[in-house]
Protein backbone atom coordinates (compact mmCIF):
# COMPACT_ATOMS: atom_id res chain seq x y z
CA UNK A 1 0.00 0.00 0.00
CA UNK A 2 2.75 2.37 0.65
CA UNK A 3 4.22 1.91 -3.06
CA UNK A 4 0.47 2.51 -3.96
CA UNK A 5 -0.14 6.11 -2.21
CA UNK A 6 2.73 8.34 -4.18
CA UNK A 7 1.10 6.82 -7.59
CA UNK A 8 -2.69 7.49 -6.44
CA UNK A 9 -1.76 11.02 -4.95
CA UNK A 10 0.21 12.07 -8.02
CA UNK A 11 -2.88 10.78 -10.22
CA UNK A 12 -5.63 12.17 -8.41
CA UNK A 13 -3.13 15.73 -8.57
CA UNK A 14 -3.68 15.13 -12.48
CA UNK A 15 -6.86 14.77 -12.74
CA UNK A 16 -7.26 18.05 -10.48
CA UNK A 17 -5.37 20.13 -12.62
CA UNK A 18 -7.27 18.61 -15.57
CA UNK A 19 -10.78 19.77 -14.03
CA UNK A 20 -8.99 23.42 -13.33
CA UNK A 21 -8.19 23.26 -16.95
CA UNK A 22 -11.07 22.22 -18.18
CA UNK A 23 -12.94 25.11 -16.24
CA UNK A 24 -10.25 27.35 -17.96
CA UNK A 25 -10.68 26.37 -21.62
CA UNK A 26 -14.30 26.44 -21.77
CA UNK A 27 -14.58 29.27 -19.70
CA UNK A 28 -14.46 31.32 -22.86
CA UNK A 29 -17.28 29.75 -24.24
CA UNK A 30 -19.54 30.35 -21.78
CA UNK A 31 -18.91 33.93 -21.29
CA UNK A 32 -19.54 34.19 -25.50
CA UNK A 33 -22.50 33.02 -24.66
CA UNK A 34 -23.73 34.52 -22.45
CA UNK A 35 -22.45 38.03 -23.85
CA UNK A 36 -24.64 37.24 -26.76
CA UNK A 37 -27.58 36.58 -24.67
CA UNK A 38 -26.66 39.92 -22.59
CA UNK A 39 -27.04 38.02 -18.90
CA UNK A 40 -24.60 38.16 -16.36
CA UNK A 41 -23.05 34.58 -15.51
CA UNK A 42 -21.80 34.07 -11.38
CA UNK A 43 -18.43 31.85 -11.05
CA UNK A 44 -20.59 29.29 -9.89
CA UNK A 45 -22.79 29.09 -13.14
CA UNK A 46 -19.64 29.65 -14.87
CA UNK A 47 -18.03 26.34 -13.62
CA UNK A 48 -21.27 24.71 -13.74
CA UNK A 49 -21.73 25.18 -17.38
CA UNK A 50 -18.00 24.07 -18.23
CA UNK A 51 -18.27 20.72 -17.01
CA UNK A 52 -21.47 19.94 -18.96
CA UNK A 53 -20.49 21.67 -22.50
CA UNK A 54 -21.37 19.43 -25.57
CA UNK A 55 -18.29 20.23 -27.56
CA UNK A 56 -16.18 21.69 -24.86
CA UNK A 57 -12.54 22.22 -25.51
CA UNK A 58 -11.05 20.25 -23.13
CA UNK A 59 -14.08 17.59 -22.09
CA UNK A 60 -14.05 17.20 -18.07
CA UNK A 61 -12.82 13.65 -16.99
CA UNK A 62 -16.54 12.88 -16.17
CA UNK A 63 -17.82 13.50 -19.41
CA UNK A 64 -14.86 11.54 -21.07
CA UNK A 65 -15.66 8.66 -18.83
CA UNK A 66 -19.51 8.35 -19.08
CA UNK A 67 -19.37 8.81 -23.22
CA UNK A 68 -16.76 5.91 -22.58
CA UNK A 69 -19.60 3.74 -20.11
CA UNK A 70 -22.17 4.82 -23.06
CA UNK A 71 -20.69 3.53 -26.09
CA UNK A 72 -18.77 0.42 -24.93
CA UNK A 73 -21.51 -0.95 -22.68
CA UNK A 74 -24.78 1.12 -23.69
CA UNK A 75 -24.48 -0.15 -27.23
CA UNK A 76 -24.67 -3.49 -28.79
CA UNK A 77 -20.87 -4.82 -29.38
CA UNK A 78 -21.78 -5.26 -32.94
CA UNK A 79 -23.16 -1.45 -33.36
CA UNK A 80 -20.89 0.76 -35.48
CA UNK A 81 -21.04 2.96 -32.70
CA UNK A 82 -19.38 0.70 -30.36
CA UNK A 83 -16.57 1.14 -29.47
CA UNK A 84 -15.82 -2.25 -28.46
CA UNK A 85 -16.30 -2.87 -31.83
CA UNK A 86 -13.58 -0.34 -33.58
CA UNK A 87 -11.36 -1.44 -30.73
CA UNK A 88 -11.65 -4.68 -31.73
CA UNK A 89 -10.79 -3.40 -35.54
CA UNK A 90 -7.81 -2.35 -33.74
CA UNK A 91 -6.51 -5.00 -31.67
CA UNK A 92 -7.02 -7.94 -33.98
CA UNK A 93 -4.98 -6.32 -36.92
CA UNK A 94 -2.47 -5.12 -34.43
CA UNK A 95 -2.19 -8.85 -33.32
CA UNK A 96 -2.27 -10.33 -36.66
CA UNK A 97 0.56 -7.92 -37.71
CA UNK A 98 2.61 -8.28 -34.41
CA UNK A 99 2.54 -12.20 -34.73
CA UNK A 100 3.94 -12.02 -38.27
CA UNK A 101 6.35 -9.23 -37.69
CA UNK A 102 7.97 -10.80 -34.33
CA UNK A 103 8.16 -14.49 -36.14
CA UNK A 104 10.38 -12.67 -38.79
CA UNK A 105 12.36 -11.06 -37.05
CA UNK A 106 12.80 -13.80 -35.22
CA UNK A 107 13.83 -15.42 -38.00
CA UNK A 108 15.85 -13.35 -39.52
CA UNK A 109 17.66 -12.83 -36.09
CA UNK A 110 18.62 -16.70 -35.80
CA UNK A 111 20.18 -15.84 -39.94
CA UNK A 112 21.85 -12.92 -38.59
CA UNK A 113 23.52 -14.69 -35.71
CA UNK A 114 24.60 -18.06 -37.72
CA UNK A 115 25.95 -16.00 -40.88
CA UNK A 116 28.50 -13.53 -40.51
CA UNK A 117 27.80 -12.13 -43.99
CA UNK A 118 23.90 -11.50 -43.30
CA UNK A 119 25.00 -10.16 -39.90
CA UNK A 120 27.22 -7.59 -41.45
CA UNK A 121 24.87 -6.70 -44.55
CA UNK A 122 21.69 -6.23 -42.33
CA UNK A 123 22.41 -5.23 -38.94
CA UNK A 124 23.52 -1.71 -39.48
CA UNK A 125 20.77 -0.94 -41.81
CA UNK A 126 18.11 -2.41 -39.00
CA UNK A 127 19.45 -0.09 -36.36
CA UNK A 128 19.31 2.64 -38.70
CA UNK A 129 15.68 2.05 -39.74
CA UNK A 130 14.96 2.32 -36.05
CA UNK A 131 16.05 5.90 -36.24
CA UNK A 132 13.71 6.46 -39.32
CA UNK A 133 9.84 7.88 -38.92
CA UNK A 134 9.18 4.37 -40.85
CA UNK A 135 5.22 5.65 -39.45
CA UNK A 136 5.32 8.18 -42.42
CA UNK A 137 4.85 5.25 -45.31
CA UNK A 138 1.66 3.87 -43.76
CA UNK A 139 -0.61 5.72 -45.77
CA UNK A 140 1.04 4.68 -48.74
CA UNK A 141 1.52 1.24 -48.11
CA UNK A 142 -2.52 1.30 -47.26
CA UNK A 143 -3.66 3.23 -50.45
CA UNK A 144 -0.92 0.75 -52.29
CA UNK A 145 -2.62 -2.38 -51.42
CA UNK A 146 -6.13 -0.80 -51.54
CA UNK A 147 -5.54 -0.03 -55.24
CA UNK A 148 -4.00 -3.75 -55.39
CA UNK A 149 -7.01 -5.19 -54.39
CA UNK A 150 -5.85 -6.07 -50.72
CA UNK A 151 -8.49 -4.41 -48.20
CA UNK A 152 -9.63 -4.67 -44.95
CA UNK A 153 -7.55 -6.12 -42.07
CA UNK A 154 -4.49 -6.89 -44.19
CA UNK A 155 -2.94 -3.55 -44.90
CA UNK A 156 -3.62 -2.44 -41.46
CA UNK A 157 -1.60 -5.73 -39.95
CA UNK A 158 1.26 -5.20 -43.02
CA UNK A 159 2.06 -1.79 -41.37
CA UNK A 160 1.92 -3.32 -37.69
CA UNK A 161 4.61 -5.96 -38.50
CA UNK A 162 6.85 -4.18 -39.65
CA UNK A 163 6.91 -1.61 -36.89
CA UNK A 164 7.10 -4.91 -34.88
CA UNK A 165 9.97 -6.42 -36.83
CA UNK A 166 12.80 -4.06 -36.26
CA UNK A 167 12.60 -3.96 -32.44
CA UNK A 168 12.51 -7.68 -32.41
CA UNK A 169 15.31 -8.39 -34.61
CA UNK A 170 17.86 -6.34 -32.82
CA UNK A 171 16.51 -7.40 -29.34
CA UNK A 172 16.75 -11.07 -30.69
CA UNK A 173 20.14 -10.97 -31.94
CA UNK A 174 21.32 -9.35 -28.76
CA UNK A 175 19.70 -12.28 -27.29
CA UNK A 176 21.32 -14.55 -28.78
CA UNK A 177 24.50 -13.23 -28.35
CA UNK A 178 24.26 -12.96 -25.14
CA UNK A 179 25.73 -16.42 -24.11
CA UNK A 180 29.22 -16.22 -22.50
CA UNK A 181 32.28 -17.37 -23.84
CA UNK A 182 32.62 -20.29 -21.08
CA UNK A 183 28.78 -21.44 -21.14
CA UNK A 184 29.78 -22.00 -25.19
CA UNK A 185 33.31 -23.44 -24.14
CA UNK A 186 31.22 -25.80 -21.62
CA UNK A 187 29.26 -26.86 -24.78
CA UNK A 188 31.67 -27.54 -26.80
CA UNK A 189 33.80 -29.72 -24.21
CA UNK A 190 30.38 -31.81 -24.37
CA UNK A 191 31.19 -31.76 -28.27
CA UNK A 192 27.55 -29.90 -28.50
CA UNK A 193 26.65 -29.62 -31.98
CA UNK A 194 25.27 -26.42 -33.43
CA UNK A 195 22.11 -27.44 -33.63
CA UNK A 196 22.22 -28.55 -29.90
CA UNK A 197 24.05 -25.46 -28.73
CA UNK A 198 21.20 -23.08 -30.43
CA UNK A 199 18.35 -24.88 -28.80
CA UNK A 200 19.74 -25.71 -25.36
CA UNK A 201 21.39 -22.63 -24.80
CA UNK A 202 21.38 -19.70 -27.56
CA UNK A 203 17.37 -19.54 -27.90
CA UNK A 204 16.76 -19.84 -23.85
CA UNK A 205 19.19 -17.28 -22.93
CA UNK A 206 17.31 -15.36 -25.58
CA UNK A 207 13.87 -15.52 -23.71
CA UNK A 208 14.39 -12.28 -21.50
CA UNK A 209 15.60 -10.39 -23.87
CA UNK A 210 12.82 -11.01 -26.70
CA UNK A 211 10.25 -10.30 -24.12
CA UNK A 212 12.05 -6.82 -23.70
CA UNK A 213 11.20 -6.03 -27.42
CA UNK A 214 8.43 -7.86 -27.62
CA UNK A 215 6.95 -5.17 -25.48
CA UNK A 216 8.45 -2.34 -27.18
CA UNK A 217 7.31 -4.13 -30.72
CA UNK A 218 3.73 -4.44 -29.54
CA UNK A 219 3.04 -0.58 -28.66
CA UNK A 220 4.81 0.45 -32.05
CA UNK A 221 2.14 -2.28 -33.31
CA UNK A 222 -0.56 -0.62 -32.30
CA UNK A 223 0.58 3.08 -32.93
CA UNK A 224 0.98 1.46 -36.28
CA UNK A 225 -2.51 -0.03 -36.67
CA UNK A 226 -4.11 3.44 -35.59
CA UNK A 227 -2.13 5.01 -37.91
CA UNK A 228 -3.00 3.43 -40.90
CA UNK A 229 -6.80 3.16 -39.72
CA UNK A 230 -6.29 7.53 -40.85
CA UNK A 231 -5.77 7.38 -44.66
CA UNK A 232 -9.04 4.83 -45.72
CA UNK A 233 -11.76 7.81 -44.90
CA UNK A 234 -12.44 6.97 -41.54
CA UNK A 235 -14.35 3.47 -41.59
CA UNK A 236 -13.20 1.57 -38.66
CA UNK A 237 -11.12 1.33 -35.98
CA UNK A 238 -9.95 3.92 -33.28
CA UNK A 239 -7.94 5.91 -35.76
CA UNK A 240 -11.11 5.89 -37.55
CA UNK A 241 -12.80 7.34 -34.32
CA UNK A 242 -9.86 9.78 -33.66
CA UNK A 243 -10.12 11.04 -37.47
CA UNK A 244 -14.19 11.35 -37.45
CA UNK A 245 -13.90 12.82 -33.94
CA UNK A 246 -11.96 15.65 -35.41
CA UNK A 247 -13.76 16.41 -38.96
CA UNK A 248 -16.76 17.18 -36.67
CA UNK A 249 -15.06 18.56 -33.49
CA UNK A 250 -16.36 15.93 -31.37
CA UNK A 251 -13.83 16.36 -28.60
CA UNK A 252 -16.09 14.00 -26.05
CA UNK A 253 -15.70 11.53 -29.17
CA UNK A 254 -11.93 12.20 -29.32
CA UNK A 255 -11.02 11.55 -25.57
CA UNK A 256 -12.67 8.41 -25.06
CA UNK A 257 -11.44 6.29 -28.55
CA UNK A 258 -7.93 7.95 -26.99
CA UNK A 259 -9.06 6.44 -23.62
CA UNK A 260 -9.58 2.90 -25.38
CA UNK A 261 -6.17 2.94 -26.94
CA UNK A 262 -4.59 3.76 -23.67
CA UNK A 263 -6.60 1.48 -21.88
CA UNK A 264 -5.53 -1.65 -25.62
CA UNK A 265 -2.06 -0.48 -25.14
CA UNK A 266 -1.80 -1.17 -21.65
CA UNK A 267 -3.49 -4.34 -21.42
CA UNK A 268 -1.28 -5.62 -24.23
CA UNK A 269 1.93 -4.57 -22.67
CA UNK A 270 0.72 -5.85 -19.33
CA UNK A 271 -0.52 -9.50 -20.86
CA UNK A 272 3.40 -9.78 -22.12
CA UNK A 273 4.60 -9.05 -19.00
CA UNK A 274 2.24 -11.70 -16.99
CA UNK A 275 3.46 -14.03 -20.08
CA UNK A 276 7.31 -12.63 -19.19
CA UNK A 277 6.81 -13.53 -15.65
CA UNK A 278 5.04 -16.89 -16.02
CA UNK A 279 7.95 -18.24 -19.03
CA UNK A 280 10.50 -16.83 -16.70
CA UNK A 281 9.33 -18.22 -13.53
CA UNK A 282 8.72 -22.13 -15.27
CA UNK A 283 12.48 -21.51 -16.66
CA UNK A 284 14.22 -20.82 -13.45
CA UNK A 285 15.48 -17.07 -14.91
CA UNK A 286 13.78 -15.09 -12.45
CA UNK A 287 11.74 -16.49 -8.89
CA UNK B 1 4.66 -20.89 -73.67
CA UNK B 2 7.15 -17.90 -74.81
CA UNK B 3 5.18 -16.11 -71.85
CA UNK B 4 6.45 -18.92 -69.18
CA UNK B 5 10.06 -18.52 -70.84
CA UNK B 6 10.25 -14.87 -70.82
CA UNK B 7 9.16 -14.85 -67.33
CA UNK B 8 12.22 -17.71 -66.39
CA UNK B 9 14.23 -15.32 -67.95
CA UNK B 10 13.49 -11.94 -65.91
CA UNK B 11 13.24 -13.53 -62.61
CA UNK B 12 16.81 -15.38 -63.68
CA UNK B 13 18.19 -12.48 -64.20
CA UNK B 14 16.95 -10.63 -60.57
CA UNK B 15 17.94 -13.94 -58.96
CA UNK B 16 21.61 -13.88 -60.48
CA UNK B 17 22.07 -10.61 -59.63
CA UNK B 18 20.96 -11.32 -56.00
CA UNK B 19 23.09 -14.31 -56.06
CA UNK B 20 26.33 -12.39 -57.09
CA UNK B 21 25.63 -9.96 -54.55
CA UNK B 22 25.27 -12.21 -51.66
CA UNK B 23 28.40 -14.13 -53.19
CA UNK B 24 30.65 -10.68 -53.36
CA UNK B 25 29.50 -10.09 -49.49
CA UNK B 26 29.61 -13.79 -48.33
CA UNK B 27 33.51 -12.88 -49.56
CA UNK B 28 33.97 -9.59 -48.43
CA UNK B 29 32.59 -10.80 -44.67
CA UNK B 30 35.85 -13.26 -44.23
CA UNK B 31 37.93 -10.78 -45.04
CA UNK B 32 39.39 -8.71 -41.91
CA UNK B 33 40.13 -5.03 -43.05
CA UNK B 34 38.47 -2.42 -41.31
CA UNK B 35 36.65 -1.03 -44.80
CA UNK B 36 34.16 -4.66 -44.32
CA UNK B 37 32.62 -2.74 -41.73
CA UNK B 38 31.27 -0.47 -44.20
CA UNK B 39 31.59 -2.08 -47.68
CA UNK B 40 29.36 -5.25 -46.99
CA UNK B 41 26.56 -2.96 -45.72
CA UNK B 42 26.69 -0.05 -48.30
CA UNK B 43 27.02 -3.68 -50.79
CA UNK B 44 23.53 -4.91 -49.81
CA UNK B 45 21.97 -1.56 -50.09
CA UNK B 46 22.95 -0.72 -52.97
CA UNK B 47 22.16 -4.60 -54.24
CA UNK B 48 18.52 -4.08 -52.87
CA UNK B 49 18.04 -0.19 -55.05
CA UNK B 50 19.17 -2.46 -58.01
CA UNK B 51 16.77 -5.00 -57.16
CA UNK B 52 14.00 -3.40 -57.01
CA UNK B 53 15.09 -0.65 -60.10
CA UNK B 54 15.33 -4.60 -62.04
CA UNK B 55 12.06 -5.78 -60.87
CA UNK B 56 10.07 -2.70 -61.99
CA UNK B 57 11.77 -2.19 -65.16
CA UNK B 58 11.29 -6.17 -66.20
CA UNK B 59 8.31 -6.53 -65.15
CA UNK B 60 6.90 -3.12 -65.91
CA UNK B 61 5.01 -2.46 -62.38
CA UNK B 62 3.00 0.69 -62.88
CA UNK B 63 4.57 3.54 -61.27
CA UNK B 64 1.27 4.07 -59.02
CA UNK B 65 2.15 0.80 -57.41
CA UNK B 66 5.56 1.04 -56.93
CA UNK B 67 8.16 4.05 -58.38
CA UNK B 68 11.75 2.76 -59.24
CA UNK B 69 14.42 4.32 -57.76
CA UNK B 70 15.63 5.98 -60.73
CA UNK B 71 12.54 8.19 -60.67
CA UNK B 72 12.09 9.02 -57.42
CA UNK B 73 15.68 10.57 -57.23
CA UNK B 74 14.67 12.29 -60.48
CA UNK B 75 11.71 13.79 -58.83
CA UNK B 76 13.93 14.91 -55.56
CA UNK B 77 16.31 16.85 -57.80
CA UNK B 78 13.51 18.33 -59.41
CA UNK B 79 11.71 18.88 -56.53
CA UNK B 80 14.41 20.75 -54.29
CA UNK B 81 12.89 23.64 -53.26
CA UNK B 82 9.30 21.98 -52.28
CA UNK B 83 11.18 19.66 -50.06
CA UNK B 84 13.11 22.12 -48.61
CA UNK B 85 10.06 24.47 -48.05
CA UNK B 86 7.97 20.62 -46.59
CA UNK B 87 11.60 20.27 -44.39
CA UNK B 88 11.39 23.36 -42.83
CA UNK B 89 7.93 23.47 -41.78
CA UNK B 90 8.37 20.00 -40.21
CA UNK B 91 11.56 19.40 -38.99
CA UNK B 92 12.79 22.81 -38.21
CA UNK B 93 9.64 24.53 -36.93
CA UNK B 94 7.41 21.69 -36.04
CA UNK B 95 9.90 18.32 -34.45
CA UNK B 96 12.85 21.07 -33.62
CA UNK B 97 11.10 23.30 -31.25
CA UNK B 98 8.74 20.91 -29.82
CA UNK B 99 11.72 19.09 -29.48
CA UNK B 100 13.77 21.72 -27.37
CA UNK B 101 10.55 22.57 -25.39
CA UNK B 102 9.74 19.10 -24.05
CA UNK B 103 13.25 17.89 -23.46
CA UNK B 104 14.28 21.02 -21.51
CA UNK B 105 10.97 20.93 -19.60
CA UNK B 106 11.50 17.30 -18.86
CA UNK B 107 14.97 17.77 -17.33
CA UNK B 108 13.91 20.82 -15.59
CA UNK B 109 11.18 18.92 -13.81
CA UNK B 110 13.44 15.79 -12.83
CA UNK B 111 15.80 18.04 -11.47
CA UNK B 112 12.43 19.80 -9.56
CA UNK B 113 11.19 16.32 -8.13
CA UNK B 114 14.78 15.41 -7.44
CA UNK B 115 14.66 16.24 -3.89
CA UNK B 116 11.34 14.88 -2.99
CA UNK B 117 11.36 10.60 -3.02
CA UNK B 118 7.55 10.63 -2.39
CA UNK B 119 6.82 12.99 -5.73
CA UNK B 120 9.84 10.30 -7.64
CA UNK B 121 7.76 7.22 -6.66
CA UNK B 122 3.92 8.64 -7.77
CA UNK B 123 5.50 10.33 -11.32
CA UNK B 124 8.00 7.35 -12.24
CA UNK B 125 5.24 4.74 -12.84
CA UNK B 126 2.95 7.43 -14.08
CA UNK B 127 5.63 8.38 -16.45
CA UNK B 128 6.40 4.85 -17.60
CA UNK B 129 3.11 3.83 -18.29
CA UNK B 130 2.41 7.08 -20.27
CA UNK B 131 6.04 6.54 -22.25
CA UNK B 132 3.94 3.30 -23.39
CA UNK B 133 0.69 4.87 -24.86
CA UNK B 134 -0.15 5.76 -28.54
CA UNK B 135 0.30 9.50 -27.72
CA UNK B 136 0.04 10.17 -31.33
CA UNK B 137 -3.47 9.65 -30.75
CA UNK B 138 -3.09 13.26 -29.01
CA UNK B 139 -2.57 15.19 -32.32
CA UNK B 140 -6.44 15.81 -33.48
CA UNK B 141 -6.82 17.73 -29.87
CA UNK B 142 -3.58 19.58 -30.03
CA UNK B 143 -4.67 20.67 -33.99
CA UNK B 144 -7.85 21.75 -32.17
CA UNK B 145 -6.55 24.20 -29.65
CA UNK B 146 -3.27 25.52 -31.55
CA UNK B 147 -5.00 25.71 -34.93
CA UNK B 148 -3.43 24.04 -38.04
CA UNK B 149 0.29 25.44 -38.60
CA UNK B 150 3.62 24.13 -37.02
CA UNK B 151 2.45 25.02 -32.99
CA UNK B 152 0.03 22.16 -32.83
CA UNK B 153 2.81 19.76 -34.37
CA UNK B 154 5.35 21.12 -31.90
CA UNK B 155 2.67 20.62 -29.04
CA UNK B 156 2.53 16.95 -30.25
CA UNK B 157 5.91 16.30 -29.97
CA UNK B 158 6.45 18.32 -26.85
CA UNK B 159 4.15 15.39 -25.36
CA UNK B 160 5.54 12.44 -26.68
CA UNK B 161 9.48 13.14 -25.94
CA UNK B 162 8.69 14.43 -22.49
CA UNK B 163 7.85 11.36 -20.63
CA UNK B 164 10.80 9.38 -21.84
CA UNK B 165 13.37 12.39 -21.10
CA UNK B 166 11.73 12.80 -17.42
CA UNK B 167 12.04 8.78 -17.17
CA UNK B 168 15.83 8.84 -17.75
CA UNK B 169 16.70 12.00 -16.37
CA UNK B 170 15.59 10.69 -12.63
CA UNK B 171 17.02 7.52 -13.55
CA UNK B 172 20.39 9.42 -14.33
CA UNK B 173 20.29 11.35 -11.18
CA UNK B 174 20.23 8.07 -9.51
CA UNK B 175 22.80 6.72 -11.04
CA UNK B 176 26.24 8.24 -9.50
CA UNK B 177 27.44 5.77 -6.49
CA UNK B 178 27.16 6.83 -2.90
CA UNK B 179 30.84 6.91 -1.85
CA UNK B 180 30.99 9.98 -4.75
CA UNK B 181 28.22 11.96 -2.97
CA UNK B 182 29.78 10.83 0.14
CA UNK B 183 33.14 12.48 -1.26
CA UNK B 184 31.56 15.57 -2.20
CA UNK B 185 29.55 16.00 1.29
CA UNK B 186 33.09 15.55 3.10
CA UNK B 187 33.88 18.54 0.89
CA UNK B 188 31.24 20.64 2.24
CA UNK B 189 29.51 20.89 -1.17
CA UNK B 190 26.00 22.56 -1.26
CA UNK B 191 23.22 20.69 -2.86
CA UNK B 192 23.57 22.22 -6.51
CA UNK B 193 26.68 21.86 -6.50
CA UNK B 194 26.85 18.15 -5.86
CA UNK B 195 23.94 18.07 -8.73
CA UNK B 196 26.00 20.65 -11.23
CA UNK B 197 29.12 18.27 -10.24
CA UNK B 198 28.87 14.87 -9.35
CA UNK B 199 24.78 13.70 -10.30
CA UNK B 200 24.04 15.56 -13.59
CA UNK B 201 27.37 14.68 -15.39
CA UNK B 202 27.08 11.21 -13.84
CA UNK B 203 23.37 11.22 -15.07
CA UNK B 204 24.42 12.18 -18.68
CA UNK B 205 24.45 9.18 -20.57
CA UNK B 206 20.48 8.36 -19.30
CA UNK B 207 20.05 11.86 -20.46
CA UNK B 208 21.16 10.97 -23.99
CA UNK B 209 19.80 8.08 -24.61
CA UNK B 210 16.14 9.20 -23.47
CA UNK B 211 17.62 12.19 -26.14
CA UNK B 212 17.77 9.47 -28.50
CA UNK B 213 14.22 7.94 -28.01
CA UNK B 214 12.70 11.03 -28.20
CA UNK B 215 14.60 12.65 -31.51
CA UNK B 216 12.90 9.49 -33.62
CA UNK B 217 9.75 10.22 -31.78
CA UNK B 218 9.84 14.02 -32.34
CA UNK B 219 9.88 13.57 -36.07
CA UNK B 220 7.08 10.64 -36.64
CA UNK B 221 4.89 13.24 -33.86
CA UNK B 222 5.90 15.88 -36.45
CA UNK B 223 4.56 14.49 -39.39
CA UNK B 224 1.76 12.36 -38.01
CA UNK B 225 -0.17 15.48 -36.58
CA UNK B 226 -0.05 16.88 -40.10
CA UNK B 227 -2.56 14.03 -41.06
CA UNK B 228 -5.12 15.90 -38.69
CA UNK B 229 -5.08 19.03 -40.68
CA UNK B 230 -1.83 21.43 -41.62
CA UNK B 231 -1.36 24.35 -43.85
CA UNK B 232 -0.14 23.34 -47.25
CA UNK B 233 2.68 22.70 -47.07
CA UNK B 234 5.05 20.07 -44.66
CA UNK B 235 6.24 16.44 -45.15
CA UNK B 236 2.62 15.14 -43.80
CA UNK B 237 0.82 17.46 -45.65
CA UNK B 238 2.68 16.27 -48.76
CA UNK B 239 2.25 12.96 -48.31
CA UNK B 240 -1.63 12.55 -47.55
CA UNK B 241 -1.88 14.95 -51.06
CA UNK B 242 0.59 13.02 -52.96
CA UNK B 243 -1.66 10.28 -52.06
CA UNK B 244 -4.71 11.71 -54.01
CA UNK B 245 -2.82 12.25 -56.62
CA UNK B 246 -1.34 9.07 -56.87
CA UNK B 247 2.12 10.53 -56.65
CA UNK B 248 3.92 7.59 -55.02
CA UNK B 249 7.52 9.17 -56.44
CA UNK B 250 6.72 12.29 -54.84
CA UNK B 251 5.57 10.05 -51.60
CA UNK B 252 9.12 8.16 -51.50
CA UNK B 253 11.21 11.52 -51.98
CA UNK B 254 9.39 12.85 -49.11
CA UNK B 255 9.81 9.54 -46.98
CA UNK B 256 13.67 9.52 -48.27
CA UNK B 257 14.03 13.14 -46.92
CA UNK B 258 12.84 12.05 -43.63
CA UNK B 259 14.77 8.98 -43.14
CA UNK B 260 17.83 11.34 -44.18
CA UNK B 261 16.47 13.83 -41.77
CA UNK B 262 16.09 11.59 -38.99
CA UNK B 263 18.96 9.41 -38.65
CA UNK B 264 21.00 12.82 -39.21
CA UNK B 265 19.45 14.23 -36.44
CA UNK B 266 20.25 11.14 -34.44
CA UNK B 267 23.56 11.31 -35.43
CA UNK B 268 23.90 14.77 -34.30
CA UNK B 269 22.89 13.96 -30.68
CA UNK B 270 25.15 10.84 -30.47
CA UNK B 271 27.87 13.49 -31.85
CA UNK B 272 26.86 15.93 -29.00
CA UNK B 273 27.26 12.65 -26.60
CA UNK B 274 30.26 11.66 -27.52
CA UNK B 275 31.47 14.84 -26.71
CA UNK B 276 29.50 15.13 -23.26
CA UNK B 277 30.21 11.93 -21.98
CA UNK B 278 33.56 11.33 -23.14
CA UNK B 279 34.40 9.97 -20.02
CA UNK B 280 32.14 6.78 -20.17
CA UNK B 281 33.60 3.54 -20.76
CA UNK B 282 30.92 2.86 -23.95
CA UNK B 283 32.67 6.09 -25.84
CA UNK B 284 36.14 4.53 -25.46
CA UNK B 285 37.84 3.37 -28.41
Amino acid sequence: MSRAWPILSVVAAIVAIWYAAAIWMNATWTYDQAARAGVQVSLGEVVADTLHQERPVLPAPHQVIRELVKSTLGISVTSKRSLVYHAWVTISATLLGFVIGTLAGILLAVGIVHNRAMDMSVMPWAIASQTIPILAIAPMIIVVLNSMGVTGLVPKAVISAYLSFFPVVVGMVKGLRSPEAAQLDLLRTYSAGGNQVFWGLRLPSSVPYLFTSLKVGVAASLVGTIVGELPTGAVAGLGARLLSGSYYGQTVQIWAALFVAAIVAASLVALIGVAERATLRRMGIRP
Amino acid sequence: MSVATTMDWRLGLILAMWLGAWLLNSGLALQQQRFVRYAVPAVFGVTLLVLWEMVVTLYGVSPVILPAPTAIGVRIAAELPTLWLDFVQTFLKGALTGYVIGCAAAVLVAIAIDRSAFLQAGLLPVGNFVAALPIVGIAPIMVMWFGFDWHSKAAVVVIMVFFPVLVNTVAGLAASERMQRDLMATWGASYWQGLWKLRLPAAMPFIFNGLKIASTLALIGAIVAEFFGSPTRGMGFRITAEIGRLGLDMIWAEIAVAALAGSAFYGAIALIERGVTFWHPSQRK
